[in-house]
């Protein structure tokens, strides 16, 4: 396809627009973080490394990243294994109820945060009886990471059809074996897709996190958001915030090799 | 191979997908041991649903399907001892092509030296030794095929599905390829069930063609059976092309009743005052002269109200396009003519008919005509 000279230069501009509202502000971060001043004003008055040694010794900083760390980890494996199992019953079994199900599985994703929040909150507490805790945050994480596994794998499961696994059958392995040797080295890098997705929801969420986290349980974004107003803690946050761009770099980075990877293969 | 054990038994198979009619309507069939055998009809007619419910990735509604005298009806697929070759291959893209043909060895629990030097060895089999390290995406089309073949036949089936394995293919790779599979069913010595819409091809491979038309089975013989003496216009038409004579036209032009078929090579036309070298012959004029190379399909008008084909070698004397809109006399031999003797369900609908068309239609399709 040819564009003309001015459509060109017209599409480029725009998207250099584009890109440099959504990476001006982060380098506004990244700059801050070397800022002398503790305001978050602009320009900065003078340039020092004190924020990221204090940054790496902020107790609080560590404890809410590991926090997060664990409480996304968990919930991506709790995603992984129910998203790629209701994806298979959807997609490879006739039900009753199946559209309703498919429904219901792909919801959460559309509710509003605060609604799951309050729900879980009451189911918790009021119905089962549960004391709130870092298991809770998990559980409520899951409900709305399930559904990115669940819709990358479906999509994956629906254009394999079931030609290789009716081959697999054909040759003598079973239900397990098939879905071992076929059907889970196929569905590889939808779950990594999947995964990264989910894992990237739970780490950044936090509204359904504050309804549902126990006392002392303190997720990075709960953490930063009780730190920004406080002077004394504004440009550890901004230490913390390019941290966390430069390494959700690299899992990107690697989805995006192994799909290019995948597309030249096939 | 006994009568009373055959490789593959049907008894009253049927298989309805929730639709007015079933899609296999009460097929009974037995197979036999070494055979190859084609099951032939138009796409919808049933014939690769049989072949799933006997590979057990279907259920059929009612019916059993015996291997070897052994009911497996309510078998799995993985627990029969069948293997398909599909359509599309179904080769794993992520093995390589080795693994691949490896893999029925593989479940089975086959130590992964053995299997390796079984899969080479069926790789040499169908001409691809040095192949085994590369993916099926690097692969043509025929190659593929060949994959697929060793693949299924490496774990030594007693039966061997192929789901139109040819259909993928251009016309010389597809002829390669028949002459291939003659010669593997016959080094393997296992049964082949052959599903294709192809008539030449099941003509050509066959030991035995099942004619299948809406769930049944239309015919039931020998690749000459079926085309010298097709028992309905339906298979009359669909395998090789066919004039077909219902019962008025039989009784005006043939001077018999019933319906018949006669086939276009055949036919002779000649000139209106030439002598007769043929025992039986109708004044018409000819509507229009194709010319297909070695032959030329001449479509004559008769004046009893009935378009007729012949086809005729391309000789010195050959008919030619300025020839159009003469007087001319069709014959025939009556040995020739065929009497249909089943009537299919469907042809009281002339306008939807397969079996009329071919006499009708006056530019009737190439594809259909055996003398290609």
């Amino acid at each position: 396809m040819r564009l003309s000279r001015l459509a060109r230069g017209i599409l480029g501009a725009v998207t250099g627009v584009i890109l440099l509202v959504i990476y001006l502000p982060l380098m506004v971060v990244l700059v801050n973080s070397f800022s002398t001043s503790t305001s978050l004003v602009w320009p900065p008055p003078g340039l020092t490394l004190e924020w990221w040694g204090r940054a790496f010794q902020s107790e609080g900083a560590l404890e809410a990243v590991l926090t997060s760390v664990q409480i996304a980890l968990i919930a991506t494996l709790v995603s992984l294994v129910l998203g790629t199992l209701i994806s298979l019953a959807l997609q490879r079994f006739a039900f009753f109820g199946r559209e309703a199900v498919s429904l219901l599985v792909i919801l959460p994703i559309a509710l509003p945060g605060i609604i799951t929040g309050i729900a879980l909150n009451n189911a918790f507490r009021t119905i089962l009886g549960v004391q709130l805790s870092i298991a809770t945050v998990i559980v409520a994480h899951a409900t709305f990471c399930i559904v990115t596994v669940f819709n990358n794998v479906i999509a994956r499961l629906r254009r394999l059809g079931t030609s290789y696994e009716e081959a697999s059958a054909d040759l003598g392995a079973g239900l397990w074996t098939t879905f071992r040797l076929v059907t889970f080295p196929q569905l590889r890098s939808a779950l990594l897709a999947g995964g990264l997705l989910a894992f990237a929801l739970s780490f950044d969420e936090i509204i359904v996190t504050t309804f549902t986290a126990g006392a002392g349980v303190k997720t990075l974004p709960i953490w930063i958001l009780d730190n920004l107003f406080r002077p004394s803690q504004a440009p550890i946050v901004n230490v913390i915030a390019v941290v966390l761009v430069l390494v959700s770099i690299v899992p990107i980075y690697i989805a995006q090799r192994i799909a290019g990877a995948e597309k030249v293969s096939r | 191979m006994s009568a009373d054990r055959p490789a593959i038994r049907l008894t009253g198979l049927t298989k309805s997908f929730g639709g007015a009619a079933n899609a296999v309507d009460g097929i009974d069939l037995d197979i036999a041991e070494g055979e190859f055998f084609s099951m032939l009809g138009p796409s919808g007619s049933g014939k690769t649903t049989v072949l799933r419910l006997i590979a057990g990735f279907e259920q059929p509604t009612a019916g059993t399907v015996s291997l070897l005298g052994e009911d497996v009806t309510d078998r799995a697929p993985f627990d029969r001892d069948v293997n398909t070759v599909f359509q599309d291959y179904a080769l794993f893209p992520h093995m390589s092509v080795l693994d691949n043909v490896a893999y029925g060895l593989r479940v089975r629990g086959v130590s992964r030296r053995e299997r390796h030097a079984q899969a080479r060895q069926a790789l040499e089999t169908v001409r691809l030794g040095g192949f085994g390290d590369r993916k099926p995406g690097q692969l043509s089309g025929g190659q593929r095929q060949r994959v697929a073949l060793a693949r299924a036949t490496v774990v030594r089936p007693k039966v061997l599905l192929l789901d139109e394995p040819l259909g993928a293919l251009d016309l010389k790779l597809r002829e390669q390829m028949q002459v291939e599979l003659k010669e593997l069913q016959r080094e393997l010595g296992i049964t082949f069930i052959f599903v294709t819409h192809d008539q030449e091809e099941a003509l050509t491979l066959s030991d035995r063609i099942a004619v299948f038309n809406e769930g049944r089975i239309e015919q039931l013989g020998t690749p000459a059976e079926i085309y010298d003496r097709p028992l309905s216009p339906f298979v009359a038409a669909f395998v090789g092309t066919s004039n077909i004579f219902p019962d008025a036209l039989s009784r005006a032009v043939l001077g018999r009743g019933g319906m018949h078929a006669l086939r276009p090579e055949k036919v002779t036309v000649g000139r209106a005052d030439a002598v007769p070298s043929t025992q039986r012959t109708a004044p018409g004029t000819l509507a229009e002269v194709i010319y297909v190379g070695s032959t030329s399909r001449l479509i004559v008008d008769l004046d009893a109200g009935m378009r007729i084909i012949a086809l005729e070698q391309n000789d010195a004397h050959r008919v030619t396009e300025d020839e159009r809109g003469s007087r001319v006399s069709v014959g025939w031999q009556d040995s020739d003519i065929v009497a249909l003797e089943k009537a299919t369900a469907d042809t009281t609908d002339p306008a939807t008919d397969p079996a009329t068309d071919t006499a009708t239609d006056s530019a009737p399709k190439l594809t259909t005509d055996t003398a290609r």
